[in-house]
């Protein structure tokens, strides 16, 4: 089920700003992939190229090619809905539709797309809730809305929304950078269940983070500000923490930065 | 004991060291200036020739701001005095911008309560002269309900679609040019939307007087404070909530009818209740495409109809006291009218979101 990604020269703009150059990378399925670097080296940015979510923005583009499972994402006559089905996303800070329950939350991608049969829902609903560790804390109170949730409940009520429609890769923007550390943990332990069926990556300014949950680990970076951002290294996370083969891999992950 | 002034700082007793105690006035003070502005203000009016009332409110007022903003400088000093001087004037502003308010509806009341019974609302004014005490405003009232009806059902959705537009969709010279035609629209004067009505509909088309045609009018006038009040709160509507729609794999308009929308919902049914309010009063736009009649018509897309204002100037136009009677229990019962809409709407929007 889960899919490789392969990124070959991908190049993203937003307008006439570069903000990050020639990328090329191969995501393994059912691995986790973290992208670590300083603010503004684009690691974000490269996530959200990968379902088409960087063109939301008013004159941001792409350049390149992005692969999933041997078929462009930027190809002629792709749709980025169907993208963005196959590949979920988790936000930086939680986003839980306001005006629904948490239920409504947790389907709202299946009932938005016209999936009407209740047994499915419900069934649909425990397995999500399940699955990013939240139904026992809120099976009580499935009708009550989402927002009042704490914010740790209210991430993994965003990471059940993003798995209840089944995608294929889970894309995660900084999931814990608003989250104190016992929900971060809470997340963590889920990106170590979750990899058994879906295709992770993961932004993270926490290196910790990225050292416990990957298996991979991209480090970009930029010269200067103003520049676009590149992609430094690509390797394995034990090998980027431990022994990277660049020297601004080895100062950055050793706090040496600058 | 001397030993702890060792380390520390000497304390310093002298006139330059911060207070972080002060003299404050105590809670009952300015209440008792006001009631004491008030008497000095009724005594002038008693035993000075001075005899508008304007005059003395004014006086009052004055008075309150002078004499709290003095009291306070003695006893408070500058920064808090300064503070005391915008806090009165702030109550003051408010207590004379109530005065208007509560003036109309002790007066509309006071005059209109009398003549509200039964008869006067199952009662149009079929054969009733200027001079008889009887008639009442159930032609006016089905006229004034159709018409407010149709002019929603025509300027709301019309009225949202576009500040969907404006704000969801809309980029560049387009969305300019409709923003700015949207904001010449506001400007309208509502004679000049019946105007336009008249001339186009009813005389160019030859369609003829009818609530139609002043629906038409008024929902001229709705669709642009319709448009500005959808759009400030679509805008509010957090950006994330959109990319998490998207994510989702949600297509963009879904995303707005089901995220977005509700979302804003509140704010929108509030925006559409006062655009309803605004046009439920209008009586220029009204009087040259519905014309009015004495009689029930309860078709609105044919013939003369009436609607409530129609009926209140004419017959607060007319000499004799029975009209004037019927033109301010009418006043009375559009006043109510609109607001149980609006207590209604605020009613439906806070049901709508979920607690």
């Amino acid at each position: 089920m889960a899919t490789r990604i392969d990124v070959t020269g991908l190049t993203a703009y937003y307008g006439k700003f570069k903000a990050v150059a020639d990328v090329n990378l191969t995501i393994e399925p059912k691995n986790v992939t973290a992208f670590i670097g300083p603010s503004g080296c684009g690691k974000s940015t490269v996530l959200r190229t990968l379902n088409r979510m960087h063109e939301v923005l008013p004159g941001a583009r792409v350049e390149g090619k992005v692969l999933l499972d041997g078929e462009d994402l930027y190809g002629a006559g792709t749709d980025p809905v169907n993208v963005r089905r196959t590949v979920g996303m988790v936000f930086q800070r939680p986003n839980p539709f306001p005006t629904m329950s948490i239920y409504e939350n947790v389907i709202a991608g299946l009932k938005l797309n016209g999936v009407r049969k209740k047994a499915l829902l419900d069934e649909r609903v425990e397995e999500s809730l399940r699955g990013a560790n939240l139904w026992e804390e809120v099976k009580d109170r499935l009708g009550r809305p989402g927002a009042g949730l704490s914010g740790g409940q209210q991430q993994r009520l965003c990471i059940a929304r993003a798995i209840a429609v089944e995608p294929q890769v889970l894309l995660m923007d900084e999931p814990c950078s608003a989250l104190d550390p016992i929900s971060t943990l809470a997340i963590e332990d889920l990106i170590t269940k979750l990899k058994s069926s879906f295709t992770i990556v993961i932004v993270t300014h926490n290196m910790q983070q990225a050292s416990r949950v990957s298996d991979t680990t991209a480090f970009f970076s930029l010269e200067k500000t103003g520049d676009p951002g590149r992609l430094v290294e690509f390797d394995k996370t034990s090998k980027i923490f431990t022994n990277p083969t660049e020297k601004r891999t080895e100062d950055y992950v050793s706090g040496r930065f600058g | 004991m001397s030993t702890a002034t060792v380390s520390g700082p000497a304390v310093d007793s002298g006139p330059d060291r911060l207070r972080l105690r002060g003299q404050s006035l105590p809670r009952w003070v300015p209440l008792a200036v006001a009631a004491g502005a008030v008497v000095v203000s009724l005594l002038i009016y008693l035993l000075t020739p001075v005899d508008s009332e304007i005059q003395i409110v004014l006086m009052a007022a004055l008075g309150f701001v002078i004499a709290m903003t003095a009291l306070s400088t003695a006893v408070e000093g500058g920064r808090r005095a300064r503070d005391r001087f915008a806090t009165t004037l702030v109550y003051t502003a408010f207590l004379l911008a109530v005065i208007p308010l509560v003036a109309v509806l002790v007066s509309v009341i006071g005059k209109g309560a009398g003549r509200l019974d039964a008869g006067f609302f199952t009662h149009s004014m079929n054969g009733i002269g200027a001079r008889d005490v009887g008639g009442g405003i159930y032609h006016a009232i089905i006229g004034t309900v159709e018409q407010v009806l149709l002019a929603s059902v025509l300027a709301v959705p019309f009225g949202l679609l576009v500040a969907i537009y404006l704000v969801e969709y809309g980029r560049g010279r387009v969305s300019r040019v409709i923003s700015f035609f949207v904001d010449v629209l506001t400007g309208l004067p509502s004679i000049i939307a019946g105007l336009f009505i008249l001339a186009f509909w009813v005389l160019a088309l030859d369609q003829g007087f009818s609530g139609f045609a002043g629906a038409l009018a008024l929902a001229v006038l709705m669709i642009p404070t319709v448009v500005r009040s959808a759009e400030e709160m679509l805008k509010l509507v957090p950006n994330e909530l959109r990319e998490a729609g998207y994510a989702l794999g949600v297509p963009q308009w879904r995303t707005i009818l089901r995220v977005v929308v509700p979302t804003a919902l509140p704010g929108i049914v509030t925006g559409v209740m006062l655009a309803v309010a605004r046009v439920a009063g209008e009586t220029a736009p009204v009087l040259l495409t519905v014309f009015g009649t004495n009689l029930i018509n309860s078709n609105p897309f044919s013939g003369e109809q009436s609607s409530l204002p129609l009926y209140i100037y004419s017959q607060a136009g007319q000499p004799q006291q029975s009209a004037v009677d019927r033109a301010w229990a009418a006043a009375l019962v559009l006043i109510i009218i609109i607001m149980v809409l609006n207590l209604a709407a605020r009613l439906f929007a806070g049901r709508s979101r979920l607690k």
